[in-house]
């Protein structure tokens, strides 16, 4: 007798265990895990969870466009021709046609006007670069104010100015390709800036441009440093940059469940994936919509490069725009020494200045954590108004190179506004210095009154709007007291402790020695929190409730009856009754 | 303070309010209305079926608009590109906001906790890293036996020297190249663009030329240009020149300076003493020139001395003369290297 076992449950499951022939996808991630171990890497980062915040999208803004820049940039250089051998123009454009230019200009108009696209891609290109540069110091701007970048994510920081840094040198190498006449008079005085350095900058001019200026040789070797050394560079430090990004997980703001210790947001896979994803897109749609309805950098208006030729009006990329207002207002200072020259007049302005500059925003962190004595890790955000010193030397740095550009445009608001342009170059040669001193104390004491207008949501409540008139006549505003959670993200932030010598203790608990800049150390630190609003304690906070409770007490009987104040008006008798309440 | 000195997470945030923890999940109208889940599929579905219709008009306008003449068809813009690039964006776009779409309304919204590691490394590891680092240097030897470890370092340090060196052909050295331009005695002063000789008789007072050497538009005996490409611009970015004609009284002539004027006709390099770049900006009332860079302004009535902005010398000045028929020529090159100053300059 046979038994049919085909019928008989092989488990205690609802469907039967035998397992079911691998897809095709399976077969793939097999072959795939069996050789690189995927499997290990991507269980642990598939969820990896990303905070939210619209500010935290301001980075990826950058780097989204620099893959626009990458993807359009191959594009040009399938046309583009980066020499300086002289031809005859015959293409599509007829006021240029029979002129004599560069093979890099008459590429260049060849992709503008006889490539399909070609016009769109280069408008795209330049316009993503804007965005590239722009998006990237907004973010700096974002993660500065919101001290984002202490420990342990200063090495972000100093890898992030780098990226600025070459992002800046990037979009002047690619502006100077076309060989137009703009974007030639830039190397002219490019060349001008190398000659004013001592000792070197004479032969540095020569070695750059392969003889005298302008040579045959500078549009081949900006085209290299263009297409392969910076990019190069670029992409390495983005890749370093995201690297520890994700070691490190990104910063948070505090909020009920958002702590020092964990970190709070959508899992990479799905949501963050896709709206990551999706930005791309938006980002890239968005450069293509510029490239096709706005007109840049149009070359052919300008002409090519001609060393006699200049434009009125003549402004280098806005990014570069601030050292050349440092140019513009120099006096003019010349040494003459020994024999020798050196040009102040453009040696401070355009080598010293942006160097120095680039130098302080590189310490930033360092400088900071020195000052503070600080040595914690910090995942948590700040909210601007509670570092108020940081806050205020930022918008102070804002100020000057707000300042500096906006010299650098003092022919157009000259013209604009029909003023002096000495008469504008005198002024800014004092407000460059004076108007980042102002911010700096506008700013700290804006701060600071936000604070304390937070402190006071905290003790006493939010304004209502009610006015309350008391029995006896006085006017008071009804405040209630703020939700559990708005109370905790106020109070969810450090204490500042100023640093003082005595606490310096070694690792064996012996106090340090004193370093020869502790007494300064000791007073920025003092400087840096003075006037600073620390958050109450618990047994503030139970004071300010007790006696909003008891306020609430006293007008409960008030509530929903009009305001009367009939009495007072001259008919009545008022004896014993008080205009104000006497409390 | 010495728990600051730690690395330790600040234990004072959570007071004077304690955590109140992650607020309940709120569920999002799509989660709980199935219809409302349907519709927001078919938005995500059109705006991805948009992007495909923006795709096939971007096709259809690459094959049907023309490149080349037509450049400002549309509004001053060129058709192709408008069209190309309104089609191209909007097919990234539609993809853009129809993914962002779909994660907002449709995919799980349950934020999640990670919890975070320090980004030191444990004792323990940093421990077995030291240990296994001294074992290495100790098995190489490299602090027992200094001759390998120094001569090592000396021969890559001489490395760099061949780097450094290979560059030296980069360009050739400055010599005495920028103290003198193409400018010769006698050298006719002609128009530029065009290569005609400025005669006297010509110019009006208060006339600005802007002006060459006659060099720049020689021909040789077999009609090809004596100068061109690199050497060319070289030669007219050095020795570019204004003439402008001034009434004789305002003139100042400098010291020596004398007789390097014509009639009022005065003559001096057209590149800017600061950067380099070309001035062609007169105030005919002041006779001053402004360079159109950086604002130096120059006064060519008094030796192109500076009378505002950052650059701090004059502007060298090209002695004139006239021939028999009255014509403009260089008495001789500059006396002073033109351009923006250098260190060798002196």
């Amino acid at each position: 007798m046979s038994i049919d076992t085909s019928k008989v449950a092989d488990s205690n499951a609802t469907t039967a265990a035998t397992p079911k022939k691998p897809g095709k996808a399976g077969v793939v991630a097999n072959w795939a895990d069996e050789r690189l171990g995927l499997g290990t890497v991507m269980k642990k980062n598939l969820r990896k969870v990303f905070p939210d915040h619209w500010s935290f999208m301001l980075g990826e803004i950058a780097l989204w466009s620099f893959v626009v820049l990458l993807l359009s940039g191959v594009f040009l250089t399938l046309w583009y021709t980066p020499s300086m051998g002289e031809v005859e123009y015959q293409g599509s454009y007829n006021p240029l046609r029979g002129v004599e230019m560069s093979e890099a200009m008459a590429s260049t108009l060849k992709l503008s006007f006889d490539v399909r696209g070609g016009l769109l891609m280069r408008q795209m290109h330049h316009w993503a670069a804007m965005i590239f540069i722009a998006s990237m110091m907004i973010h700096l701007l974002r993660v500065y104010f919101t001290g984002a970048f202490r420990k342990p994510r200063e090495l972000n920081w100093v890898i992030g100015s780098l990226l600025l840094l070459l992002g800046t040198l990037e979009g002047f190498t690619g502006y100077s390709l076309p060989d137009d006449l703009l974007s030639g008079t830039g190397i002219r005085a490019a060349d001008g800036f190398m000659k004013s350095m001592p000792v070197v900058g004479t032969y540095m001019s020569f070695f750059l441009f392969g003889g005298e200026f302008p040579g045959e040789a500078i549009i081949p070797r900006l085209f290299t440093a263009h297409v392969l050394l910076l990019p190069g560079l670029l992409l390495a430090l983005i890749a370093a940059h995201m690297l520890l990004l994700v070691y490190h997980k990104h910063t948070q703001w505090p909020g009920p469940g958002r702590t020092e210790e964990n970190v709070v947001g959508f899992p990479m896979l799905p949501v963050y994936a896709a709206k990551a994803g999706g930005f791309f897109f938006i980002v890239f749609g968005v450069a293509t919509l510029m490239g096709g309805l706005l007109t840049i950098n149009p070359v052919w208006k300008f002409g090519p490069y001609d060393p006699t030729k200049v434009t009125a009006g003549s402004q280098p990329d806005w990014y570069m725009g601030w050292p050349d207002g440092a140019l513009r207002i120099m006096p003019g200072w010349e040494s003459h020494f020994l024999g020798v020259t050196l040009s102040w007049n453009v040696f401070l302005p355009i080598i010293v200045l942006p160097g120095l500059m680039f130098t302080i925003l590189l310490m930033l962190p360092f400088i900071e954590a020195w000052i503070t004595g600080d040595k914690r890790d910090h995942h948590l955000l700040q909210r601007p108004r509670n570092a108020p010193t940081r806050t205020a030397t930022m918008v102070a740095l804002m100020t000057f190179y707000g300042l500096m550009w906006a010299a650098g445009g003092n022919d157009i608001i000259a013209i604009k506004l029909h003023l002096s342009i000495n008469q504008i170059t005198y002024f800014m040669r004092g407000a460059v210095f004076i108007g980042p001193v102002i911010a700096f104390f506008i700013t700290r004491r804006w701060c600071i009154s936000l604070q304390r207008h937070d402190e006071q949501k905290l003790l006493h409540g939010y304004e209502t709007g009610i006015i309350m008139r008391s029995a006896v006549g006085g006017y008071s505003e009804r405040h209630l007291p703020i939700s559990d959670e708005a109370a905790y993200k106020l109070t969810a932030r450090d204490r500042d402790e100023t640093w003082s010598p005595e606490g310096e203790t070694d690792s064996n608990g012996i106090p340090a020695k004193g370093g020869r800049l502790d007494g300064l150390r000791a007073k920025l630190s003092t400087l840096m929190y003075a006037d600073n609003v620390q958050k109450p304690t618990a047994e503030e906070l139970e004071d300010a409730h007790h006696h909003a409770d008891h306020e609430h007490e006293v007008q409960a009987p008030l509530e929903g009856h009009a305001a009367d104040g009939h009495q007072f008006d001259g008919h009545h008798a008022v004896d014993g009754e008080a205009l104000r309440g006497d409390h | 303070m010495s728990d600051v000195n730690h690395g330790h997470l600040p234990a004072t945030i959570e007071e004077p309010i304690a955590n109140p923890g992650l607020p309940p999940h709120s569920w999002r109208p799509t989660d709980v209305d199935e219809r409302l889940a349907k519709r927001a599929e078919r938005q995500v579905a059109a705006l991805f079926g948009l992007s495909a219709v923006c795709v096939v008009l971007f096709l259809v306008s690459y094959f049907t608009l023309k490149v080349g003449d037509n450049h400002t068809t549309f509004a001053g813009f060129g058709a192709s590109n408008i069209a190309l690039g309104s089609t191209l964006g909007g097919a990234l776009l539609f993809i853009g906001i129809g993914i962002i779409q779909w994660a907002r309304k449709l995919m799980g919204d349950h934020e999640i906790v990670e919890m975070r590691h320090p980004a030191r490394s444990s004792d323990e590891d940093r421990q077995g890293t030291l240990d296994a680092l001294a074992l290495g240097l100790e098995e190489s030897g490299i602090g027992r036996r200094p001759l390998v470890r120094n001569s090592l370092l000396g021969s890559v340090a001489l490395l760099g020297l061949p780097a450094i060196v290979m560059l030296r052909d980069l360009g050739p050295l400055p010599g005495d190249k920028l103290y003198s331009t193409v400018w010769k005695p006698r050298m006719r002063v002609v128009r530029d663009v065009v290569g005609t000789p400025i005669n006297i008789a010509d110019l009006e007072i208060g006339d600005l030329v802007n002006a060459e050497p006659e060099i720049v538009f020689a021909v040789d005996e077999d009609g090809e240009h004596v100068l061109h490409g690199a050497e060319l611009q070289t030669a007219k970015s050095k020795a570019a020149v204004i003439v402008l004609r001034m009434d004789p009284k305002d003139l100042t002539p400098g010291k020596g300076r004398e007789n390097w004027a014509v009639d009022g006709i005065v003559c001096y390099s057209k590149i800017c003493t600061h950067v380099g770049c070309p001035i062609s900006l007169n105030e005919r009332k002041t006779h001053h020139l402004l360079c159109p860079c950086h604002q130096s302004t120059f006064d060519l009535a008094d030796s192109g001395k500076v009378v505002f902005g950052p650059a701090a010398r004059a502007l060298p000045q090209l002695p004139l003369m006239v021939d028999e028929e009255g014509f403009l020529m260089a008495q001789d090159d500059f006396n002073e290297p033109v351009g923006p100053s250098f260190w060798e300059r002196g």
